[in-house]
């Protein structure tokens, strides 16, 4: 897959970007292409559409963690904004407000979640490590007992049912095969938009901050603002995930931004691996696979038990999630083929150390 | 290096084709039957219950019904209505079910009936979910329930709290969501018809802890306090409501007085002696088919609760409707389900707690039992049955248009203040 050319490393960008274009790309293109085509309803659906949107939800914090340093709990939290807002001027079935048809709506939800994004930066950019860890945490459960008690608004513990999925173009979107295609081309766009920014200036001057904040201010970087604008970009990702994930249940309610969601979010991000963009949506397929299927595979009183079992042994074993164990298995591989070449290039490795300073 | 990519690509997307061809295969002479309880988050305990009365059921069928072997799936909520309907998805759509029971809680039922929709090929029986809309406003041509709802689980209680206990002026506390909302409206029914006033209405988020601030504004010139709260929430209110000096009689909904309240220690024993209550069960009820129903309980699971919960006798009793209708059809479930779906409507079910029929909203019209805390001869608190209220329909014997006309339930509805 595509990891294989990219990194956090600088390179000479846009003239060779032909270049890394590989097979195996257009191999997993095609099989994301062609999937709906074999699949199920329910695996077009519920597995391959939800692990393309939480992937997509997962990889705004692999950008804000991974190329940032700052581990934001509150990414599922952004989600909701977007996906409440929807609900709130769009139309819906328990607590109808607004009423707005479709087209005003998202962009309201989109700017409304990513402003949101934005503030949650200002709040969080003067903390570290940790610290970050927790306000945002606390940002996100307020926002679940906020929701779970506003009525005038958010319509208290029912939240929202009945949002009409979007309609376009003589098609009903939330068909399977529409809505995982649409999943698909968000998902697809976001990933090429991360990779992208990851290389661009703004990109490499928030890996240089991430490494060391301290020298780049002494440079002259704004370091506080690079962090915002990071939020706000991570936050337009989310809300864009967001919108998708309401979509497909037709329903968003506090139960969406509960802790559970929300420490979903990182598990996704933290088995795939917060090195490279690509982590969070191989996180994702694996934990979406797990949630439906590990109740067939052990008594139903014990499954999620497995399911922790399973993730803490990916952790342990190795600490960049599942992009780490591919990595291990490949240079393994290449070793016993007694190849010269030490691996590839992953970007450096300071990051984790300086990470929490 | 690529090589390697690529045998891996091929052997993930091998296994996945795999993995998604297999359901296709189905024998003729096994009927697949979904079963969805809460068995993760709060409400895990009493999934697990509602998963015995499936079991004990299916069991008392030797795992037959129509000639047929049935095959149990099991799926798992966590009381989310999210949760709830990925959990009917992966059973309808990837195990493929002909019959899913449940959901448990009130939210989920709403939510699974909507997704029923969608699924007309397959039949959807409630587990225990109590909201009144899942079957009054707006219902499902597939979707049957064999239990009764919240409202109705209150049948009897506002008359006897106002007539014989002679309270004329209460007051409410109760968790902030449908299953609650639906209690309240149940109990108001009566107690307001009766001449009863509710003066104010309390509702408080599901877990709280810290009932002070309402404790302090129970007006004083009322005659008793109407609580709906379940486990902790109703042993911590009654706590601080103790603590504070309150002295107001309780009147209980039906998940309100069970065994943490019933078996706490202290003052609040004298206390809760004679508070009455109402629900779809009685613990106690002298009655020959529910005691056997508790003695086949505690044979099949010696380490389940000490007498079946509300959960387990819900899901049950849904079963047992699921797989009586099944042997009338002799397992036919050709035609869209049709001549079973029919079967199901005019079903006259005997269950451990009375005879069951449907409504042309496929809604459950069932016994209702009120009761009232009593002290033992050995000194143990217990629900003592007062009276069996028969034939509860969902409109709690009010005409149709007349109840409709109260308009759907919710925090300010209705009110008698």
């Amino acid at each position: 897959m595509s990891w294989t050319a990219t990194g956090a490393a600088p390179k000479p960008a846009t003239p060779a970007w032909m270049k890394t274009i590989r097979p195996q790309h257009v191999l997993v293109l095609l099989f994301l292409i062609a999937y709906p085509l074999v699949a199920s309803p329910f695996w077009t659906v519920q597995i391959g559409a939800q692990s393309l949107f939480l992937g997509v939800i997962a990889l705004s914090l692999m950008f804000l963690a991974g190329y940032g340093g700052m581990v934001s709990l509150s990414q599922m939290t952004v989600a909701g904004v977007a996906g409440y807002m929807v609900a709130v001027f769009g139309t819906n079935s328990t607590h109808p407000l607004f009423g707005w048809p479709l087209w005003a709506a998202v962009p309201i939800a989109i700017v409304i979640a990513t402003a949101f994004a934005t503030l949650i930066g200002i709040i969080s950019v003067r903390t570290a490590g940790i610290y970050t860890i927790m306000i945002t945490l606390a940002i996100g459960v307020a926002a679940f007992y906020f929701a779970q008690q506003n009525y005038e608004i958010f319509n208290g513990h029912s939240g929202f049912a009945g949002l009409p999925g979007p309609v376009g173009f003589g098609m009903d979107w939330r068909a399977p095969m529409p809505f995982y295609y649409m999943s698909l081309a968000v998902a697809a766009l976001s990933y090429l938009a991360v990779v992208y920014l990851a290389r661009s200036t703004f990109g490499l001057t928030l890996q240089a901050i991430r490494d060391n904040a301290r020298r780049m201010n002494a440079l002259g970087f704004n370091v506080n603002l690079h962090r915002v604008v990071a939020h706000a970009v991570a936050g337009l990702i989310a809300a864009i995930g967001g919108l998708l994930y309401v979509w497909m249940n037709g329903r968003v309610s506090p139960g969406t931004i509960d802790i559970g969601p929300v420490i979903d979010i990182l598990v996704i991000a933290v088995i795939g691996g917060l090195r490279h963009p690509i982590g969070p949506f191989i996180g994702a397929v694996l934990f979406v696979l797990m949630k439906n299927f590990a109740i067939d595979l052990i008594s139903p009183e014990r499954f999620n038990t497995l399911i922790g079992l399973i993730f803490l042994a990916i952790v342990l074993v190795s600490p960049d999630g599942l992009l780490g164990l591919w990595r291990l298995a490949s240079d393994r591989l290449k070793a016993a083929g007694l190849n010269g070449s030490t691996g590839r290039q992953w970007g450096n490795n300071s990051w984790r150390n300086n990470n929490g300073k | 290096m690529s090589n390697v990519t690529r045998r891996n690509l091929l052997a993930a997307s091998v296994a996945l084709t795999v993995g998604f061809s297999v359901s296709a295969a189905m024998a003729e002479d096994t009927i697949k039957v979904g079963a969805l309880a809460t068995l993760q988050g709060a409400f895990t305990v009493l999934g697990e219950d509602g998963m015995r009365g499936v079991k004990l059921a299916l069991q008392q069928h030797n795992n037959m019904a129509g000639g047929k072997k049935i095959e149990l799936v099991t799926g798992s909520s966590d009381a989310s209505p999210d949760s709830a309907v990925n959990a009917a998805r992966k059973l309808v759509e990837q195990d493929k079910v002909q019959i899913l029971v449940g959901p448990l809680s009130g939210d989920e039922g709403l939510a699974v009936k909507n997704y029923a929709k969608t699924q007309p090929q397959v039949t959807f029986i409630n587990g225990t979910s109590a909201a009144q809309d899942t079957t009054l406003r707006d219902p499902a041509p597939n979707f049957f329930r064999f239990t009764t709802d919240g409202a109705q689980w209150q049948a009897g209680l506002g008359e006897y709290a106002f007539a014989t206990k002679g309270y004329k002026k209460v007051v409410t506390i109760a968790e902030d969501y449908s299953f609650p909302y639906t209690q309240v409206f149940g109990f108001m029914q009566g107690f307001c018809k009766s001449g009863g006033h509710v003066v104010n209405k309390f509702w408080v988020p599901i877990g709280n802890k810290d009932f002070s601030s309402i404790v302090a504004s129970i007006p004083d010139d009322i005659d008793a306090i109407y609580v709906a709260l379940g486990g902790a929430d109703a042993v911590n209110f009654l706590n601080q409501y103790e603590q504070a000096g309150g002295d107001k009689p309780m009147v209980g909904g039906s998940i309100t007085v069970d065994q943490t309240v019933l078996g706490s220690k202290g003052k609040q024993q004298d206390y809760i002696i004679g508070t009455p209550s109402a629900g779809p069960i009685a613990d106690n009820w002298d009655n020959a088919a529910w005691t056997k129903f508790v003695a086949d309980y505690k044979a099949a699971f010696p380490d389940g609760f000490p007498s079946p919960s509300l959960f387990a006798q819900g899901y049950y009793v849904s079963t047992l409707a699921m797989l009586t209708a099944l042997d009338q059809v002799k397992g036919d479930l050709s035609g869209d389900q049709k001549a079973y779906r029919d079967a199901l409507q005019n079903l006259k079910l005997d269950t451990p707690t009375g005879p069951v029929t449907l409504d042309k909203n496929r809604n459950g019209i069932a016994y209702n039992f009120l009761t009232e805390v009593a002290k033992g001869d050995d000194g143990h608190l217990y629900n003592k049955v007062v009276k069996v209220v028969e034939n509860v329909n969902q409109t709690l014997g009010m005409p149709e248009a007349e109840f409709m006309a109260i308009g759907p339930v919710g925090r300010d509805n209705p009110s008698c203040p």
